[in-house]
């Protein structure tokens, strides 16, 4: 028809209308949009139909992008603290980019020639941590992590010790065969609309939803069947399951046998060297790459791991050749979980019922056994045998935060890699999938700098900042042991920190532990807020000064689009973009979008033009790099590589030699290779054609049993995935922890632990099994005083959606309450709606508004994370509901606690394997209070000049131009 | 019968994620019977006109408790009262597909339509003072310059679960009319007498079952069994024998 001038995807538009396809970033689902645009503004958002990740769905975040982007909190002007000023007072000085540039690269250049650990470079949920590793590691500085140690790093980096994978949008249920899903600690994902769409497709077959969570929210409300755990005891919950599993002969003999570890026999004689490692021929060998040995039944003596024709024993105890006693890793997980987690006992732990405990683990077991998912697809495994198929059982897993976000959580996310592995459903039909690049070698391969000597002034660092040690050897700390890195990341106290520690960077700063740093970077985290434990306490450690009457972080910069309150305690603001408005993108090197069967990644593009003022911070890097001179951005003269991001991302290469780049798709000079190949001058064009993603799908034969499938691990090394085609064995015993326990026993070379208190740790919480002890906060709680668990939950319209001014989101939740069981409320004698005290261990309190709710497990209360504002921040009234019937739990967490291992001395709050931030080990006491009225309040923040004020009526169309 | 277009939420998907009513948002307030006024957008109480909303209910007693969310829009009621009661014509069901829709040049704002209507779905536009409601995105479903496949409420493109099923109820043939009588749709509250054309699917529970007479026969066999050489294997043994 003449009316239409073009068709886009099917749809016919008129004259003034378009529709652009990108990525969405309102939250880090990262599903494919189509934004509908019609007069120059916003239409209507809608998923994208063709998109692997959400196949055309939307969710309510995605959905409200719009509002995002005419958001009346808008920074469109770099802000300078006026001389004299206050933090937090809102006396900015608005400058030019210029003088951005002139005055952030002079501090940095004098930083950089003088002490390149001064500068602390943190980000939060960015998703550019290609780019943001690569500038921090080209500056040289150590001091660099992104937000995984407040998040969920337990669950990462426990189950790539384990199985060489995790969850989220690194692996999943198979959720086209699975009928039965235990799911523990997931209120919503951050794989969330790929999870929604695959709890849709479990309830339309029939299948059963098992929720373990103290709280029925979110997915719960779709559960089968609740499992109401006490918070921070997931891992006796889960080692009682295995314990029904082992008892009842119900584990895949097969898969212990051939995919994991738990044939290897570990050395039982003590005192030695080898001391719960595997054992060896010969000499002493101990590294990760090395075969280890199993149990011959058939010949009665130990036999090279994966030998033809060898019958591995999965129990028993022996002697081997050289006269050392061994037994096989299962015989020691059977005789810790046989022994210490039968149901009646994890009953007390968890207060679940010992018959739930036992019923759900057989049917989880009797599912594994007997109801087989056979397809028709033919492989070849890595002893060289050729399958005709490939089979699994539609039983899986999945779990997040709620088990991760306790000091616990590592031993526990182990031990739901073993439950999984006992049953056998790791990248087979109907259980667990990996998600390409995983699986990766057990760790991946990259170790972080691991030698105080390599940082140097105007030296780039050797290695990332970020890797995944496997000994103590990898630390990085002093020759008298102490953290060499600002958030006392891969220190004995915080060793498998894969994710560093941002919770306790302010903190650290403000004490000069271990030293004070010169300037801290912040983009995309509101530490001034609700990203961080003890709001009021770091608001105070953000202003105070030393003697000399300066502050004792000197320089805080933030990039952020909004009025946030991290803008607020800021020195310099530097306006970013939304994502609306730039280019990125979600690379295979950072954390891809992957599909079970196909590798993905994405691009955005720019759909509206930014505001005059505002500049990617991205593009702000890039600028920095070429001003610093940075190598990899910079050649050897200093002169520029890159004249802009779009550029740096065609042609940069972490790697020059093997040419794999940011983005996968349509390398080589024609477009024509993939993942490996020359830059291709026109890829960003290619994306956009595509609709902004890239999909490469594996061949059929590659897309199962990863761990052990020869052509997978031929083609993904050949892709330049993983370093090594071998096998990836799954680890039931990890003799990468047992390393840590060597060391704190004096029986190990290399770096030792200095302290009595370093040493007692490790002993304590390095279990090469997995384990479960109590929370670490629980140590210096008087539990009779403080009996109460105190935990958070994010609203599914608002998870990992990171602005609270949205005024269609702000609408369906803007309040929040602290939920109780009446069984709770019985006891205190409070009722609904009755207003509170709520006081921690810490000594620090609250005043809330209580809800009487049965959904909660009767020893717990909870809230909704993130809804309380400070008064004035995000341009939200004074008096909205955010500032006055909002409230944030995190006042009463503590980032520290004492160190259970030297009470007077005091440690991160964080999980001592990991440094994951232990946000729901929290304890409370609750009473009535005198008073209504939510305390603390804080003095409103005072918008800055360019900001105008908010509408009070909006009536959004796009049907007329200009306005909102 | 005649065409009576209507949604179909199955209740057992839901996940209460509110992608329904805030996609609503996104396409009503540039359509047809937009825009969708928000009062207050950044202050105090916020309170704009939704098409949709989710509720959410907490049925029964810990431990035995469900958390229920329920989408809630105009119902198209076959015998709206809405219609009845409206002065001025304005509220007004469609012969040809059932639709019920306001008419805002006739709206003179009296509100008597949203005292009748028995499920609390009509929304009031303040600023407009006209009686605003969900319209089965009737300028979606019908447009031509849409794909096929895309002439459906934004609500049900939306979705993420897949919970939510548009079509008409009357044809047995639809795939609404077929999830009705194959999943017991239910009206919500048949007595209100308004004949609400919306239908939902039952929260229940699974009906997987996990042979569970091979639990009982399993747990029987433990207690006696032992394996012919009488030597224990790890399956059977008791906790002492392994604890040492």
């Amino acid at each position: 028809m003449s009316e239409y001038v073009k068709e886009v995807h099917g749809h016919k538009l008129k004259e003034g209308e378009d529709i652009k396809f990108s990525t969405c970033y309102m939250c880090a689902c990262r599903c494919g949009i189509m934004v509908h645009l019609e007069n120059d503004k916003i239409r209507y958002i809608q998923g994208n139909p063709d998109h692997p990740v959400n196949q055309g769905v939307l969710c309510a975040k995605g959905s409200a992008g719009l509002m995002k982007q005419i958001s009346p909190a808008r920074i469109t002007r770099p802000l300078l603290r006026k001389e004299g000023t206050e933090r937090g007072a809102g006396e900015w000085e608005e400058i030019s980019w210029e003088r951005v540039y002139d005055l952030l690269g002079a501090r940095l250049k004098k930083i950089r020639e003088t002490d390149p650990k001064k500068l602390a470079f943190f980000t939060g949920r960015d998703q550019m941590q290609a780019l943001t590793a690569t500038w921090a590691k080209q500056f040289g500085t150590p001091n660099f992590a992104a937000h995984g140690g407040f998040c969920s790093v337990n669950m990462a980096t426990g189950m790539i010790y384990s199985i060489g994978g995790t969850g989220w949008e690194f692996g999943g249920p198979d959720w086209d065969r699975t009928k039965y899903l235990l799911m523990l600690g997931v209120a919503e994902d951050h794989d969330s609309n790929p999870f929604k769409i695959g709890i849709g497709k479990l309830k339309e077959r029939g299948g059963k939803l098992v929720v373990v969570n103290p709280v029925q929210s979110g997915y719960g409300a779709t559960a089968d069947e609740w499992m109401p755990v006490r918070p921070g005891t997931d891992g006796a919950l889960i080692l009682g399951m295995i314990h029904v599993l082992i008892k009842n002969g119900l584990y895949d003999r097969e898969f212990l046998a051939t995919a994991t570890n738990a044939a290897q026999l570990v050395v039982m004689d003590e005192g030695g060297e080898d001391e719960g490692l595997f054992w060896q021929e010969g000499a002493f060998t101990d590294n990760d790459r090395q075969v280890n040995y199993v149990w011959d039944e058939n010949s009665g003596r130990p036999a090279r791991f994966g030998t033809k024709g060898v019958k591995p024993a999965l129990t028993g105890t022996f002697t081997a050749p050289d006269g050392k006693r061994v037994k096989p890793a299962f015989q020691l997980l059977a005789e810790l979980a046989l022994a210490d987690y039968s149901p009646e006992k994890v009953s007390q732990i968890t207060t679940l019922p010992a018959a739930q405990i036992e019923r759900i683990a057989l049917e989880m077991g009797i599912i594994a056994r007997d109801e087989k998912v056979t397809l028709p697809i033919e492989w070849t495994d890595v002893y060289g045998v050729h399958h005709t198929s490939i089979s699994g059982a539609p039983v899986s897993v999945h779990a997040m935060r709620g088990i991760a976000a306790h000091s616990n959580g590592f031993q526990t996310a182990r031990a739901l890699s073993t439950l999984m592995m006992c049953l056998g459903i790791i990248d087979r039909p109907g259980g667990f999938r990996h998600k390409p690049p995983y699986p990766r070698p057990i760790p991946p391969c990259p170790k972080p700098i691991d030698d105080p000597a390599l940082i140097r002034p105007n030296t780039p660092l050797p290695n990332p900042e970020l890797g995944f040690p496997t000994s103590p050897d990898n630390l990085l700390v002093n020759a008298d042991g102490s953290p060499v890195r600002i958030d006392k990341a891969y220190s004995w106290e915080f060793p498998l920190t894969a994710h560093g520690m941002l919770q306790n960077v302010i903190t650290n700063a403000y004490k000069g532990d271990p030293y004070e740093i010169d300037t801290l970077i912040i983009f995309m985290a509101n530490m001034a807020w609700n990203s961080t434990m003890n709001t009021s306490g770091v608001l105070e450690m953000l202003t105070a000064k030393k003697p000399d009457g300066t502050y004792r972080i000197p320089f805080l910069v933030t990039s952020d689009a909004f009025f946030s309150e991290q803008v607020a305690y800021s020195d310099l603001v530097l306006p970013d973009t939304t994502y609306l408005e730039r280019y990125d993108v979600i690379s295979l090197l950072d954390r891809p979008i992957s599909e079970f069967d196909a590798v993905v990644d994405s691009i955005r593009q720019p759909i509206l033009p930014k505001p005059e003022g505002c500049e990617p911070f991205q593009e702000t890097l890039i600028k920095l790099a070429n001003r610093l001179g940075l190598q990899g951005f910079c050649d050897d003269h200093g002169t520029p590589l890159f004249k802009d991001y779009k550029d740096f991302i065609i042609n940069f290469s972490p790697l020059p030699d093997k040419s794999i780049g940011f983005l996968s798709g349509w390398r080589g000079a024609d477009g024509e290779d993939e993942i490996v190949g020359y830059p291709n001058p026109n890829q960003w064009e290619k994306y956009i054609e595509n609709g902004c993603f890239y999909r490469l799908e594996l061949e059929e034969s590659h897309q199962w049993m990863r761990n052990l499938n020869q052509g997978y691990l031929n083609w993904a090394m050949d892709h330049k995935l993983i370093k090594y085609n071998e096998p990836i064995i799954m680890k039931i015993y990890s003799e990468q922890l047992q390393r840590f326990r060597l060391a704190a026993k004096g029986q190990r070379k290399g770096k030792q632990p200095a302290t009595d208190a370093q040493k007692a740790r490790l002993l304590k919480y390095f279990d090469p099994l997995p384990t479960w002890y109590p929370p670490l906060e629980d140590a210096m709680t008087d539990r009779t005083k403080y009996p109460i668990h105190a935990i958070t939950q994010r609203p599914m319209p608002m998870y990992h959606a990171w602005d609270s001014q949205n005024a269609w989101l702000r609408q369906i939740i803007g309040q929040n309450f602290l939920y109780m069981n009446p069984i709770l409320a019985n006891k205190l004698g409070l009722a609904n709606m009755d207003w509170v005290w709520v006081e921690s261990t810490h000594g620090r309190k609250i005043r809330v508004q209580m809800k009487l709710t049965h959904a909660v497990q009767p020893d717990t209360v909870w809230t909704w994370n993130g809804i309380g504002k400070m008064a004035g921040a995000w341009n939200l009234s004074k008096d909205a509901d955010e500032a006055k019937k909002g409230f944030l739990l995190n006042h009463v967490i503590s980032e520290e606690i004492d160190n259970p291992e030297a009470p007077k001395e005091r440690i991160s709050n964080s999980d001592p394997i990991t440094g994951q931030a232990g946000w729901y080990d929290l304890r409370v006491r609750i009473w009535k209070a005198d008073e209504e009225g939510h305390w603390p309040q804080f003095e409103p923040l005072k918008r800055p000049a360019h900001i105008p004020p908010a509408a009070t009526l909006l009536r959004y169309t796009s049907k007329t131009k200009g306005g909102n | 019968m005649s065409c009576q277009l209507a949604l179909v939420i199955d209740l057992n998907k839901c996940v209460g994620c509110h992608a329904c009513a805030v996609n609503c948002k996104s396409w009503n307030t540039s359509g047809q019977f937009g825009p969708l006024t928000e009062e207050s957008p950044y202050g105090k109480e916020p309170d704009g006109v939704w098409f949709n909303r989710v509720q959410t209910y907490e049925v029964g007693v810990f431990p035995g408790v469900d958390v229920v969310h329920l989408p809630k829009s105009c119902m198209h009621c076959v015998d709206a009262p809405c219609v009845g009661v409206c002065p001025t014509g304005a509220s007004h069901k469609r012969a040809e597909d059932g639709i019920v829709l306001v008419d805002y040049d006739e709206c003179i704002g009296c509100k008597y339509c949203s005292w009748a209507c028995p499920y609390g779905c009509r929304e009031f536009d303040f600023h407009e003072g006209v009686m605003k409601k969900c319209t089965l995105c009737v300028d979606r479903i019908y447009d031509e310059s849409l794909p096929e496949e895309m002439r459906k409420p934004a609500c049900v493109i939306a979705c993420p679960t897949g919970a939510r099923i548009f079509g008409d109820v009357n044809d047995p043939a639809s795939e609404a009319g077929r999830a009705i009588l194959e999943k017991q749709g239910y009206q919500m509250m048949p007595e209100s007498g308004a004949n609400p054309a919306n239908h939902y699917l039952p929260h229940r529970r699974s009906t997987y079952d996990i042979q569970s007479d091979r639990i009982t026969v399993l747990r029987g066999a433990m207690a006696t069994a032992r394996p012919a050489d009488g030597k224990p294997t790890i399956g059977y043994e008791d906790h002492s024998s392994t604890s040492g």
